[in-house]
């Protein structure tokens, strides 16, 4: 008896991403219950539409939460690539796209070098170099002229919908998801990132060129954030000084409850997708149930830890 | 073990001056940083007096306590992402109990303030130590918490914090150049001080620096960590009512800001991010250099929407210095 036990927990160990969609069903089945007949095709292409700038996002913390690092800077890039794009509009959608995805290669490649070359512990690299963003932000935006306006093409990637309920990011989203998934898994770059997250001496010692791994990784995280916050854009057709501020901690929490170890060397993608819908879906709970901000706010944080704290001590992860 | 460790190295005697460069060095070159920074800014302002200094203690009050709050904790090897909302709560609480009470009532608010926020620190730890979720997830976590808390006691910016208790710190009771923010900075060192002295003080150290030997030579790591997020929780109870006093106002998101420049202010102060290394005099002395850097900015002219910039590049060139000669070192 004591044996089946044991080996059903090791089953759920194994396959610890059917916990995360079957809490993800079992959220769906409260906002059912809370209202019922909320839970239809409308609604779940509402989800995926606000799940997708997210779970971009999410993808670039992944690769370097899987390398050993963390990015703070994620949302402060998606801001300044959203804004920067938007006000680059009048001269073409496509100058202004290009413009923001350059935001986010040139602060993920300063990050990159840092955190590579330098040495400089992520966290604070990340950190620093949000504030720089901000900062610069912040006087490109008083310099700026003109009223900051999102392209038609780009409302169309956030808030379009194909066939009526598919939105239109879902695609850009699955194409990321299919590369990142296959990547990790298939390419030596993608074990490459699981090697240096485990142990980036050995890694080293093995032959590896550590450096140009990390560079590429923060420089691909950059890249994401920038399109993440660009599809954020079009999302809520507006682009501000504070647009993905709120996504940061998001970002890291669908990574980690995607059960990527903040540690490095181990994890997914696939994860972080479900982690990414399971966040989702709650701030839609937590709609539903009509309480104040704040304290949505609360519950909030107090889910995320909850959550995170489910995984660490029940799937004996970290 | 450890604390024969430290009679040892009380009991010899004689000036190591390697030794003394090692430990002391950074935090040397932070103050002469500031000196160079002050000297700087009385030649761009020649009439640089008692009301600029004043102004200057004042800014950087909070952003000291909010730098003694992060050191308490990444000392011991952790990291405490909720910082800014612990002493917007602070901050909030302070201005709800205290509007319309005499300077004896507010004292006891104070009180009462630090009391409850440092509680919520130990929460911090609480939570890290018997989860064992990362530090880092459960703080950005919790200032989610303690910033929606913090939203619920108080709606939107409310002025009413009494004027005597303001006075506490905008004052001068001694000299014009010895502001009262200026002393109340003594409230670290009179905390500090012991507790660095103490084996409780000495096991965050060594949780900081080596975990698994902290904890073979019989260092409970559980209390040593939640002690830590406990005094971090102190600290940024500090820092909020030093936000009361200094603005005479509440507000919910007054404290944001502290996380990022505390971590900044610790950084530039020399404490060692992966634990263990560096102390509280580094990360006070950083705090006055970037509560200096925008008011250099506005004497200059220069928009001051330049000063965050600015402060991150800082961060960044000086991080970058450490882990060039950290590379160097090495090589």
């Amino acid at each position: 008896m004591s044996a089946s036990i044991a080996g059903s927990l090791r089953f759920v160990q194994q396959r610890s991403i059917l916990v995360l969609v079957a809490l993800l069903v079992a959220l769906a089945a409260l906002i059912e219950v809370i209202r019922p007949g909320a839970v239809n095709a409308n609604w779940v292409s509402n989800i995926l539409e606000f799940a997708a700038p997210l779970g971009i996002l999410a993808a670039g913390q992944t690769l370097v939460v899987i390398t050993g690092g963390i990015d703070l800077s994620v949302a402060n890039v998606a801001t300044a690539a959203a804004y920067i794009m938007a006000s680059q509009a009048p001269y073409g959608p496509t100058r202004a796209i290009v413009l923001g995805l350059l935001v986010g290669l040139a602060v993920g490649f300063v990050n990159g070098l840092g955190v590579a070359l330098f040495k400089v512990q992520p966290l604070i690299m990340t950190l620093a170099m949000g504030l720089v963003v901000t900062g610069s932000l912040n006087v490109y935006g008083q310099f700026a002229r003109g009223v900051p306006s999102v392209p038609a093409v780009v409302h169309e990637l956030g808030s379009g919908t194909v066939l009526g309920y598919v939105p239109v990011s879902l695609f850009l989203w699955s194409a990321i998801a299919a590369a990142l998934v296959l990547g990790l898994r298939g390419t030596g770059f993608g074990r490459l990132l699981y090697a240096l997250g485990d142990n980036l001496e050995a890694t080293r010692l093995a032959g590896v060129h550590a450096w140009q791994v990390l560079l590429t990784t923060y420089m691909l995280c950059g890249l994401f954030s920038a399109v993440a916050g660009i599809v954020l854009a079009g999302t809520v057709n507006a682009a501000d000084l504070g647009l993905a501020t709120v996504l940061l901690l998001p970002s890291v929490a669908a990574v980690v409850i995607g059960g990527t170890s903040i540690f490095g060397g181990s994890g997914s993608y696939s994860g972080t997708i479900v982690g990414a819908l399971i966040l989702t879906v709650l701030n839609s709970v937590l709609t539903l149930l009509d309480v104040p901000d704040p304290v949505k706010q609360v519950l909030y944080g107090a889910i995320i830890i909850l959550l995170a704290a489910a995984y660490t001590r029940v799937l004996g992860r970290d | 073990m450890a604390t024969a460790t430290m009679d040892r190295a009380k009991a010899r005697t004689g000036f190591n001056a390697a030794r003394a460069v090692r430990r002391y060095g950074w935090t040397f070159a932070v103050y002469l940083l500031f000196v160079v920074l002050m000297v700087v800014t009385v030649i761009i302002k020649p009439d640089y007096g008692t009301f600029e200094w004043n102004t200057l203690t004042l800014a950087a009050l909070p952003l000291a306590f909010a730098a003694a709050a992060q050191t308490m904790v990444v000392l011991s090897g952790g990291i405490d992402l909720s910082v800014g909302p612990l002493m917007a709560l602070a901050n909030v609480l302070a201005l709800r109990a205290m509007v319309g009470h005499d300077l004896r009532y507010s004292l006891g608010v104070a009180a009462l303030v630090l009391l409850v926020v440092t509680i919520a620190g130990a929460v911090n730890g609480l939570i890290i130590v018997v989860t064992r979720v990362p530090d880092i997830v459960v703080t950005l976590a919790t200032s989610f918490i303690w910033a929606g808390l913090a939203l619920l006691v108080l709606a939107k910016p409310t002025p009413g914090i009494p004027f005597d208790f303001q006075d506490l710190a905008q004052g001068s009771a001694v000299s014009p150049w010895i502001p009262n923010a200026l002393l109340l900075l003594l409230v670290v060192p009179l905390v500090w001080m012991p507790l660095r002295r103490s084996r409780a003080g000495l096991s965050i150290y060594a949780v900081g620096s080596d975990r698994n030997a902290a904890f073979r030579s019989g260092v409970n790591l559980a209390w040593s960590r939640i002690l830590a997020y406990s005094a971090c929780g102190f600290f940024a109870a500090c820092g909020g009512l030093a936000l009361s006093m200094t603005t005479g106002i509440g507000s919910p998101l007054a404290g944001t800001l502290y996380t990022l420049s505390g971590v900044s202010a610790i950084v530039l102060g020399g404490v060692s991010l992966a634990g263990g290394r560096g102390g509280m005099l580094g990360p006070v002395g950083a705090a006055y250099i970037l509560s200096l850097i925008p008011a250099v900015l506005i004497y200059l002219g220069i928009d001051p929407n330049y000063g965050q910039m600015i402060q991150g590049l800082l961060i960044v060139i000086v991080v970058m210095i450490g882990g060039l000669g950290a590379v160097l070192r090495r090589a």
